[in-house]
């Protein structure tokens, strides 16, 4: 029309431009900042626990000078392997130590000594001589398992200047320490009992291997049940259910479902699967049927999701060259929706590796020494074991918490990186 | 041109429509609304009869019938919205996965009701295949696209089989030459018009007995489109074809018969030349002289 007002409209909308910039820049900024904010807390939190948590994957060994000698053994040098395993190596380790400090003659004191050693050492020094008897009538050196309230001192977790009535390790003790460093009698490995035994009551002998396992199982069990069931009921109420009051009931009742307090789950499993239906307490089995009422919801829901984005075209394509309905569901939605599927049970997944209280009430909180070979033997899983760490007294355990913390969260990373291979592949088809 | 004034329900009428016994909207609470011309042919492929389909309450198709002959290619045209696409659609019964959408009276394929209770939707739509108005290739590999009619089917009993299928398919959509190095590629990542072939290639491939094409060309250019015209000519000797075009040369080109909607009512339905040549029907006339649509 005129070239007057759309000169007049270019004017305006230049004056209008430096506040849309503005405000567009502005808008930016705020969510830098959150987002900053987020990583300074996560940093933080992984800042603590791992620096909690690193002295856990340490352990600290004394090299002690041993004499076997068969009489103090109490074995005769041709013993059977039975005579053996009943030898009293408590008693050589003890009077080896009493050597290496011969000072030490007052009763207490020797038993402060014998403290700065592991109880674990002696089954140690058992195995080392059942597997080879020609040690017996020889003299040593040996590393010995470090007692924790020793290796927390060795680690420098310790210190002298707190009063000595306040600290369980005594100033003799820590004397010994320092002239056993001196001597370049003491080591810190790799603290490899850690992934290779259950848990215990000594810290330093204390494992996360039993409640991996625990975890490990718990969770196939509850991907077993969750996931092919979550998955087909969403597929069933998205692609074939009628739209009516029943299907609107259920699917208010799923959501609700997603709303329900974990531990109502672990009260339910207890009444049903422990109570009513007798299966074995602490078992991964009841833990992972629990966990998988408690993840469905979520999986429900997000599947159902995943399916409704793709697009309907894609339906319309296979059922317009003559699929069925089933057919179109499983070669075509299915695919095209299984990366959304994934993160969702993922999210379920992860929800139900970090869940201990539902757990706690069926039982899976017990003392577990032993690794778990299946889904009915007693377990414990890993937040529960953090929980059980987090709540010892032993200043052993609080590295061991932080680092079940950190393995829980590499365990979860795993499971995480799995998801994301499984999507690329799906992606990519 | 400036005479011309829109009316109320957005339909733009000339002042010689806007008599009153030629005005469309005057029928639109007629069901008996008599087209014009010869909807009925002595070779029937699919017939309809008395169709009316409605969308929830609204009605989007009026008491139409219609026969599409054997081999024959019947072009629909119509201004935007007067139901071309859901008349297509119900012939396969592609409507049945809309839940609002509802469907009287009676339509056959080979004389049986393809809406009876003892049809099968598998086999109609693998007898009534379809090409639909934006091109939908699966997101998988371009030989999947075409191989997957052929295999759920069984239509193939060897790979070499379906190899033969799939390259027959993508040569007579005119695809071949432009993807035969890159069958192994996603279908999603050809062009629109090489996507719009290739929904051509995955229709053909299954041999359907009709073809239902549903503005297939709207996305190519004009050689594609071309190719596209010298294939369904081509395909004519064998199959029977509907095809919806919003243009009236391709129209003209390549179909006998002609039908022309209009606000969900088929207005006119004749030959081809003598409905662009002497239309009856004043809207058909408008429509196909460019006065409106
Ligand atoms: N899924 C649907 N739900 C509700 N109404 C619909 C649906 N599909 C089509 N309609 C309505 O039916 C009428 C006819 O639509 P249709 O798609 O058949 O038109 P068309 O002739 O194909 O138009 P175009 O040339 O733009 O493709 C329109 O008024 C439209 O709003
Ligand atoms: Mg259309």
């Amino acid at each position: 029309m005129s070239s007057a007002n759309s000169y007049k409209n270019t004017a305006a909308i230049k004056a209008s431009l430096k506040k849309r910039y503005a405000r567009e820049r502005r808008f930016q900024w705020y969510g830098r900042i959150a987002v900053m904010t987020g990583f300074v807390f996560l940093f933080i939190l992984l800042a603590d626990i791992v620096g909690k948590g690193l002295p856990a994957f340490t352990q600290q060994y004394i090299k002690v000078t041993l004499d076997l000698d068969a009489d103090r053994l109490g074995v005769a040098p041709d013993a059977s392997e039975a005579e053996l395993l009943r030898a009293d190596y408590l008693g050589v380790i003890r009077s080896s130590l009493r050597d290496m400090f011969p000072e030490v003659t007052d009763r207490k004191e020797k038993r402060q000594l014998y403290r700065l050693i592991s109880i674990g050492a002696e089954y140690d020094l058992r195995d080392a001589v059942v597997d080879d008897p020609g040690l017996i009538g020889q003299k040593f050196d040996k590393w010995l398992l470090a007692h924790a309230e020793a290796a927390s001192y060795l680690k420098g977790q310790v210190s002298r200047d707190l009063p000595e009535g306040d600290r369980k390790l005594k100033n003799t003790q820590m004397d010994w320490l320092d002239s056993l460093r001196d001597r370049d009698r003491t080591e810190g490995r790799f603290n490899t009992l850690f992934f290779t035994e259950g848990d215990s009551r000594e810290p330093e002998l204390a494992g996360i291997k039993a409640a991996l396992y625990g975890s490990f199982f718990t969770l196939l069990v509850t991907f077993l049940l969750a996931f092919p069931v979550g998955v087909f009921a969403a597929v069933y109420l998205e692609e074939f259910a009628p739209r009516n009051r029943l299907t609107d009931l259920i699917e208010i009742n799923i959501n609700n479902l997603a709303a329900v307090p974990s531990i109502v789950f672990g009260l339910l499993g207890l009444a049903v699967f422990i109570n009513f239906f007798e299966l074995p307490r602490s078992a991964p089995l009841v833990g992972g049927v629990v966990l998988s009422l408690m993840t469905l919801p979520t999986i429900i829901i997000t599947s159902r999701a995943a399916i409704q984005a793709v697009p309907p075209s894609i339906r319309e394509a296979a059922l317009g060259v003559g699929a069925s309905k089933l057919q179109t569901v499983f070669h075509h939605v299915l695919p095209v929706s299984m990366p959304g599927i994934l993160t969702g049970s993922i999210i379920g997944m992860a929800q139900a590796l970090g869940e201990s209280a539902p757990l706690l009430m069926i039982g899976m909180v017990a003392f577990i020494m032993d690794v778990p070979g299946g889904v009915t033997d007693p377990a414990t899983v890993l937040p529960v074991q953090v929980f059980l760490w987090a709540d010892s007294p032993e200043r052993g355990f609080t590295e061991k918490t932080s680092g079940a913390i950190m393995v829980l969260m590499g365990f979860l990373i795993v499971m995480n990186a799995l998801a994301i291979y499984l999507r690329r592949r799906f992606e990519l088809k | 041109m400036n005479s011309m004034t829109v009316t109320a329900d957005g339909v733009i009428s000339s002042p010689a429509t806007a008599r009153a016994d030629l005005d469309i909207r005057e029928h639109e609470h007629v069901s008996h609304y008599q087209t014009i011309g010869e909807p009925f042919v002595d070779n029937a492929k699919m017939s309809a009869r008395n169709v009316n389909v409605f969308y929830d309450d609204k009605q989007a198709i009026f008491d139409v019938s219609l026969d599409i002959g054997g081999n024959e290619v019947i072009a629909m045209i119509g201004p935007s919205g007067c139901g071309k696409s859901t008349f297509l659609r119900v012939l396969n019964r592609m409507n049945d996965i809309i839940p609002i959408c509802r469907v009287q009276g009676d339509i056959s394929l080979d004389g049986d009701n393809i809406y009876g209770s003892d049809q099968d939707t598998v086999l109609l739509r693998a007898r009534v295949g379809m090409v639909f108005q934006k091109p939908n290739p699966f997101p998988k590999s371009i030989y999947e696209n075409v191989a997957y009619g052929p295999r759920i089917h069984g239509l193939a009993h060897s790979k070499a089989e379906m190899d033969e299928i799939v390259e027959t398919s993508l040569r007579r959509a005119s695809l071949f030459d432009e993807v035969k190095d890159q069958l192994d590629k996603p279908g999603t990542g050809l062009s629109g018009g090489q996507q719009q072939r290739l929904c051509i290639a995955r229709a053909i491939a299954v041999s359907p007995e009709v073809i239902l094409m549903d503005e297939p060309c709207s996305a190519l250019d004009p050689i594609a489109t071309a190719r596209i015209e010298e294939l369904i000519d081509e395909l004519k000797a064998n199959y029977t074809i509907a095809i919806v075009t919003h243009s009236m040369q391709q129209a003209a080109r390549v179909s006998e018969r002609t039908a022309y909607f209009h606000l969900g009512k088929l207005i006119e339905v004749g030959d081809t030349k003598e409905i662009f040549t002497m239309p009856k029907h004043e809207l058909t006339e408008n429509y196909i002289t460019g006065r409106f649509g």
